[in-house]
């Protein structure tokens, strides 16, 4: 079987950062912007992953482990932030979550 | 005992006095009212000061200064002036006169000031002004002195101001403050050339450091302290805030405007002494200044009808005699002068205290029978014939003015003689600038018996001038005002023969006060003198003191037998043969006219005129633009503060993005 090479991993991880950072900045519904936090962060641990295996180096999958584990909490007080936010508002678009301008 | 611990006591006790009496009733009402505490409080804190210079005077001196440097007040590169205090004959004098004649002051003023509501605060500042007066005289410095010099206008100020919810009290004492800030500013340039050519400002340093300057330094150094001088002795031209500081209470004109502050300017040259000496053309003017003054508050002094404006101008004229010694070189003479003239010009104001607080209680009882005219308890045209309800300070009084009038063996006969008889010397050595001077001296001594005896007259003989004299009379003062008055009048009496003339030498009796302060058992006095290569003979030294107790006699007699026979009228006869002169007389002289016209208005307008709309416009526009532009600034960078988190998080992804590229390429 034919070896897939270490630059293919990074290469689709970059993309998948910039499709979680594009997705942060320029989306204006608060839960997209979470699951592009989740995409970033997923981003990231492919390349840790992909990083593990050509190197033969088994803490970076470790990491991974822990990394998941962080945007597991993440996700969970995110969700309830924005559920919070929700019951106030009535919204999740972020332009009109703008109470720090006034 | 320490020179060190009793130096401080001399200095701080009176400081203490000023924080107890001002701090304690100032946070704790109640204690305002225990006048007997805060007055016994307050003499004490000047009479124990005086217990110590007196055994400090009685141990001697020893030849050399000694001098209590207590810290290093301030040191920049090779400059730095300590707080030092220097104990010698000069220091030790002064600080009698100061402590003695200032605790009696305080002794007289809580009787005097009994009745009033600021009692307290009234001791706290006459605290002050004697623990700044002490820091002037004992200053080893011309800085420490500078600072007791300052800090004795300030007190000037305070209590010249005391009754300030009168408006004119408090002009009065602004006035005085303004006037004097001309000549302390003479003073600082003083200062700033001995710091450039000495580099130091310690009396011993500047003293040996004046050898090395150039003449014109010298000169232009004696002549700035001597115009500082001239701000704080009134002396022409800046004599004109003593008579108006007379709206503050007697004793603060009898102790700040008569026996201490105003001779501060006499100490000063008397300390520079030597400097002085060495610019000649200085001396002239200080001699010329000093006669004319003493000539001009004369014949102003014959024109007032209140009794505290007469003493007022006597005490210019007498501070004039003072700088016509100055101005001969005889600075022993000088400070003799300002010695016995404490004695009696404080007893005179004390004395006019006396009267005007028997008048006070005349005008209590006139409006208290319905008498609603206007009436003025310092005028002497409504006092006459006190000497019956006001015997001892009517004897008091008299003694006083025949002192100041130079009766002979009185105290103020030996020092005025010694001036002019040391002006006629000085002249006939050659300096002929003294003659004048002592020409003009000797008719302002006829001017001087003449206006202290129609001082008198007025307002102790004849009959009573004031509404209802014979329903209503004054009472003779309190013990606590009676008592140092006696004192004053006793020294008044004796203290001249401290400095007997020269022909006593004859006799086997030295002048002792000229041996202490100029030098005896050989060494050196802290003030210096001329030498003289001419010496007026025996016969006519006599013949002068003859002439000068003859003008004495003759102008009390004169002027005691023409006011006795006329009273009032006198005033209007002598007004009758001047005509304009005695108008001219009247008005001052024009000088507070001249300043009006020269000074004040000019500064008024040009303030109203130029430079309000300069501030207003210019300054507060300027200010204003800088605001404006700082708004500017504002509102642009508000508008990148979007609220929007995403912008912000966009801003911190484009940082990464270029730190990345930066570190890439």
């Amino acid at each position: 079987m034919m070896e897939i090479p270490l630059s293919w991993y990074l290469s689709l991880s970059g993309v998948l950062f910039s499709i979680g950072v594009m997705g942060v900045l320029f989306r204006s519904n608060l839960i997209v912007i979470l699951m592009s936090v989740e995409l970033m962060l997923n981003a990231v641990n492919l390349t840790l992953v992909a990083f593990s295996q050509y190197l033969g180096d088994v803490s970076g999958q470790i990491l991974v482990i822990f990394v998941m584990s962080v945007a597991a909490a993440e996700a969970a007080i995110g969700l309830a932030l924005v559920i919070a936010i929700f019951r106030n508002k009535l919204t999740v678009d972020i332009n009109n979550i703008n109470l720090f301008k006034h | 005992m320490n020179l060190q611990l009793l130096v401080v006591l001399i200095v701080g006790l009176p400081l203490v006095g000023a924080l107890v009496n001002g701090l304690i009733p100032l946070f704790y009402a109640p204690a305002r009212q225990w006048k007997t505490l805060i007055g016994a409080v307050g003499s004490l804190v000047v009479m124990v000061p005086f217990a110590l210079a007196l055994y400090l005077f009685s141990q001697g001196t020893g030849g050399l200064p000694d001098v209590a440097a207590l810290y290093t007040w301030m040191a920049v590169g090779d400059f730095s002036v300590s707080v030092a205090y220097r104990v010698d004959e000069l220091s030790l004098i002064m600080t009698l006169i100061v402590t003695g004649v200032g605790g009696l002051i305080h002794v007289y003023a809580t009787g005097y000031m009994a009745d009033d509501r600021s009692f307290w605060k009234f001791f706290a500042y006459l605290n002050l002004f004697i623990f700044m007066m002490l820091n002037l005289v004992l200053a080893n410095n011309l800085l420490l002195l500078f600072l007791g010099w300052e800090g004795v206008g300030l007190c000037s100020w305070l209590l010249i101001g005391f009754w300030y919810d009168k408006r004119k009290n408090s002009a009065a004492a602004s006035k005085a403050f303004i006037v004097n800030r001309v000549g302390d500013f003479a003073f600082l340039l003083a200062m700033f050339i001995v710091v450039r050519d000495v580099g130091s400002l310690d009396f011993d340093a500047v003293l040996a450091g004046t050898a090395g300057m150039s003449a014109e330094a010298v000169t232009m150094v004696v002549l700035l302290l001597f115009i500082g001088a001239t701000g704080k002795s009134a002396q022409i031209p800046l004599f004109i805030w003593l008579p108006d500081a007379m709206a503050g209470p007697t004793p603060v004109s009898a102790l700040i405007h008569a026996a201490t502050m105003v001779t501060s300017g006499l100490y000063l040259l008397a300390r520079m002494s030597p400097m002085v000496l060495m610019a000649p053309d200085i001396m002239v003017l200080i001699a010329i200044i000093g006669a004319v003054t003493a000539l001009v508050a004369a014949t102003i002094a014959l024109t007032r009808s209140d009794i505290k404006q007469v003493l007022a101008y006597s005490t210019v004229s007498q501070l004039g005699f003072m700088f016509m010694a100055a101005g001969v070189g005889a600075f022993f003479v000088a400070i003799f002068h300002v010695l016995t003239h404490a004695f009696f010009k404080a007893c005179l104001f004390l004395g006019s205290g006396s009267v005007i607080h028997g008048m006070h209680h005349v005008e209590h009882e006139l409006r208290h029978r319905g008498y609603d005219g206007a009436f003025d308890s310092q005028d002497m045209r409504l006092m006459g014939g006190l000497r019956e309800f006001m015997p001892v300070t009517r004897w008091t009084y008299l003694l006083s003015t025949l002192a100041i009038a130079g009766i002979p063996l009185t105290a103020g006969f030996f020092s005025k003689d010694e001036i002019l008889f040391k002006a006629f010397e000085y002249g006939y050595d050659g300096q002929l600038y003294a003659w004048l001077a002592w020409a003009i001296g000797l008719g302002t001594a006829l001017l001087t018996a003449f206006y202290m005896t129609r001082s008198y007259m007025l307002t102790f003989e004849g009959s009573g001038r004031w509404p209802m004299p014979d329903q209503v009379h004054p009472h003779e003062s309190p013990r606590s005002m009676t008592l140092p008055l006696i004192v004053l009048a006793g020294l008044a009496m004796v203290g001249g023969f401290i400095g007997l003339p020269k022909v006593a030498e004859k006799l086997g009796f030295s002048n002792w006060i000229h041996g202490y302060l100029a030098g005896h058992a050989g060494h050196a006095g802290p003030v210096a003198e001329p030498e003289l290569h001419a010496h007026v003979p025996v016969g006519l030294e006599i013949a002068l003191i003859l002439a000068g107790s003859l003008i004495a006699i003759g102008g009390v007699v004169w002027a005691w037998r023409f006011y006795g026979r006329y009273e009032l009228g006198g005033d209007e006869l002598v007004q009758g043969r001047f005509g304009r002169l005695y108008r001219w007389w009247k008005v001052g002289y024009g000088f507070n006219e001249l300043y009006d016209r020269t000074v004040v208005r000019p500064v008024i307008s040009s303030a109203e005129k130029l430079f309000a709309p300069f501030d207003q416009r210019i300054v507060d526009g300027l200010v204003n633009a800088v605001a404006r532009v700082m708004q500017a600034f504002g509102w642009l960078f508000a508008r990148l503060q979007t609220g929007v988190v995403q912008n912000y998080a966009l801003a911190i992804v484009l940082g990464v993005v270029l730190v990345m590229l930066l570190l890439v390429f």
